[in-house]
């Protein structure tokens, strides 16, 4: 019962993150300069002739009239048409999230793969070379900016070794790149923050009663303190996922992966109103999710939560 | 007849190296028989957990230095012992209840868990096996045998429980030797006297040592069989309770004990001891108790008292035994 309850309660929340995102960008969309009728009619275009295309895409209309009829549309996941292609904005957005959602979990996978295990051997061998190796990584890893890191391992492994393709979709392969360079501060910070964790969880007092059971070091590192260690750590890698979201519009910039990140992008160059306002909201929607789901994950694995 | 489980004899323990190096165990002797609760006594410093953590072999070297002596758990010399051989015998020959349950248990596991996967180590049971041994440990702890408490975590029971749940987790092996350090110090005073009923109940069920380790005087007299009184790394007197705090000798002791709060001493000035407990860098000369002891001589400050028979099993470590007290 008091989990059901703890379910509803992060349900409201996200419905309440989502409805104050889609406010704030319908207006900041709108204050921002350029007209869509313009982009669409083009600069020869007669007064009247704007007028047309303003009816057409809803923009005569005045603002707060907009705005509910927006959120009517949202309320029912109808993010409407395109106000420059015509196309269905929901139809957009499915096209290309496969794309970034899947460079998104590759890029937190590989983060986790590195950083997890690492951060869990420097804690375990303080001031080893592992130890080294990981305070050197994490370093690296939140000073270079992923898309720095995308055109140098571009042009190595590339370019130079061409043992990935340069650019585009069609395999697995094609997203190895991206995914590294997005994965990789999110790698940095999660080793951090594991090592920390480790860390302090080995210096509590039921590691001591562990030792004393006469539990072999595995168990009393691997079992005991890593299953509180990972408390915080899947946290911060729900929230560093949200981030491989928006990270990604700039790696896919680089790597010209048709994701969400480029379509977006299009859509604010050409003041596409419903496709920036649809698509902000279905980052947020994804984003309070993923969170969302971390809170319940967090809660199965740390079972004093659900009491608060 | 030699029935004790545990001789602990000549233990040194010293912290750190060069100008640091701190003597905190300076030749500990001291014996626990099977079925016998014996009490280590003193302040907080005087080395009794450093001894205790040492025979359960969970003593980080370095900074801990075992300098000599030896402790021999039946026919075992611990401390000639693999690291894997002692790992072996923790938990299964020698368990230890700790202070703060709510601390020592882990936050993440289990009540169940914490108690089967010893069963599992130790004796190679399987999961249902273990699960039907840790209800009736359960029920032995006074926790009855029901499956809510075993699948409960450490936060959902209460102080007594979570104390009761850690005095499982170390018996639930048989070991022949229990450390206790302070299991009641943490707890309310009403839940302290059920803790101690219930170790003595085990103690005769099971037939365990118990070393008991506690500053608590007035527990100590609940509980003990005998009792040795440590300060400064050296025991200074040792007894049976009986001996101990009917006709303390050592001016330590009878301090300590006129220092206890109780009826009988309505309306006398409480004493308190003056001074303070000297820590390891800094143990003073020949008696460590010397500047705190109202009946220091010349010589305390020089030579080390030798412990003395007392006839019976009490003995002390003092060169003014004979010498009249008065409080």
């Amino acid at each position: 019962m008091n989990f059901l309850l703890f379910v509803f309660k992060r349900l409201l929340r996200l419905v309440l993150t989502v409805l104050i995102i889609s406010t704030i960008i319908f207006f900041v969309i709108r204050v921002i300069p350029g007209d869509p009728a313009l982009v669409i009619a083009g600069v020869d275009a007669s007064e009247e002739e704007i007028a047309a295309v303003r009816a057409k895409i809803g923009t005569d209309v005045p603002i707060g009239q907009q705005y509910i009829s927006w959120l009517g549309d949202i309320a029912r996941f109808d993010f409407g048409e395109s106000m420059i292609s015509g196309e269905s904005v929901n139809k957009l957005i499915f096209e290309r999230f496969p794309l970034t959602i899947t460079l998104a979990f590759m890029g937190i996978i590989l983060g986790i793969i590195i950083a997890i295990p690492l951060g869990v051997l420097s804690a375990v061998r303080r001031w080893s070379f592992w130890d080294y190796l990981g305070m050197v990584f994490s370093q690296i890893g939140m000073a270079v900016p992923s898309f720095w890191l995308a055109i140098i391992l571009l042009l190595i492994f590339a370019v130079r070794f061409p043992l990935f393709p340069l650019f585009g979709v069609g395999s697995l392969k094609h997203l190895i790149l991206p995914a590294l360079s997005l994965g990789f501060a999110r790698a940095a910070v999660i080793l951090r923050l594991t090592r920390a964790a480790m860390v302090e969880e080995l210096s509590k007092e039921y590691v001591i009663t562990a030792r004393a059971k006469g539990l072999t070091e595995t168990m009393v590192k691997y079992k005991h303190a890593l299953r509180n260690a990972l408390i915080p750590v899947v946290t911060i890698t729900g929230i560093q996922f949200g981030y491989m979201l928006g990270g990604a519009i700039i790696i896919e910039q680089v790597f010209s992966l048709p994701g969400l990140g480029r379509l977006f992008l299009y859509g604010i160059y050409q003041r596409d109103f419903t496709l920036v306002q649809g698509g902000v909201v279905f980052i947020a929607v994804v984003f309070s999710l993923v969170n969302f789901l971390v809170d319940v994950l967090y809660s199965v694995i740390n079972p004093r939560i659900r009491i608060s | 007849m030699n029935d004790s489980i545990l001789e602990i004899k000549d233990l040194k323990i010293s912290f750190g190296s060069g100008e640091n190096k701190a003597a905190a165990v300076r030749g500990i002797n001291l014996d626990v028989r099977r079925g016998e609760i014996h009490s280590l006594v003193g302040e907080s410093g005087s080395g009794k957990t450093v001894t205790s953590t040492c025979v359960l072999g969970l003593l980080p070297e370095p900074p801990a230095i075992i300098e000599s002596g030896s402790i021999r758990y039946k026919d075992l010399e611990l401390l000639s012992l693999s690291a894997e051989a002692r790992r072996k015998t923790r938990g299964k020959e020698i368990a230890m209840v700790f202070q703060e349950p709510s601390k020592y248990l882990n936050p993440a596991l289990k009540v169940g868990e914490q108690i089967t996967e010893m069963l599992k180590l130790h004796h190679g049971m399987n999961s249902s096996q273990s699960e039907k041994r840790a209800m009736e440990i359960l029920d032995l702890v006074g926790l009855g045998d029901n499956n809510r408490v075993l699948s409960s975590y450490p936060h959902e029971l209460s102080g007594g429980m979570k104390q009761r749940v850690m005095i499982g987790i170390a018996i639930c092996c048989d070991p022949s030797l229990l450390i206790a350090d302070e299991p009641t110090t943490a707890l309310d005073v009403t839940l302290q006297l059920q803790i101690l009923k219930l170790i003595m109940k085990l103690r005769r069920q099971l037939n365990m040592g118990i070393l008991f380790i506690s500053h608590d005087l007035a527990v100590v007299h609940d509980i003990s069989d005998r009792v040795s009184v440590i300060y400064a790394g050296l025991i200074v007197e040792t007894g049976s309770r009986e001996d101990i705090f009917s006709s303390p000798r050592h001016p330590y002791t009878r301090l300590l004990l006129a220092s206890i709060p109780d009826a009988a001493k309505r309306g006398k000035k409480l004493t308190a001891i003056s001074g303070r407990v000297p820590d390891a860098e800094h143990f003073p000369s020949g008696c460590a108790f010397h500047p705190r002891c109202p009946l220091a001589e010349e010589h305390c400050s020089e030579q080390q008292p030798a412990m003395e028979s007392l006839g019976g099993s009490q003995s002390a470590a003092c060169f003014c035994l004979s010498k009249e007290w008065t409080e």
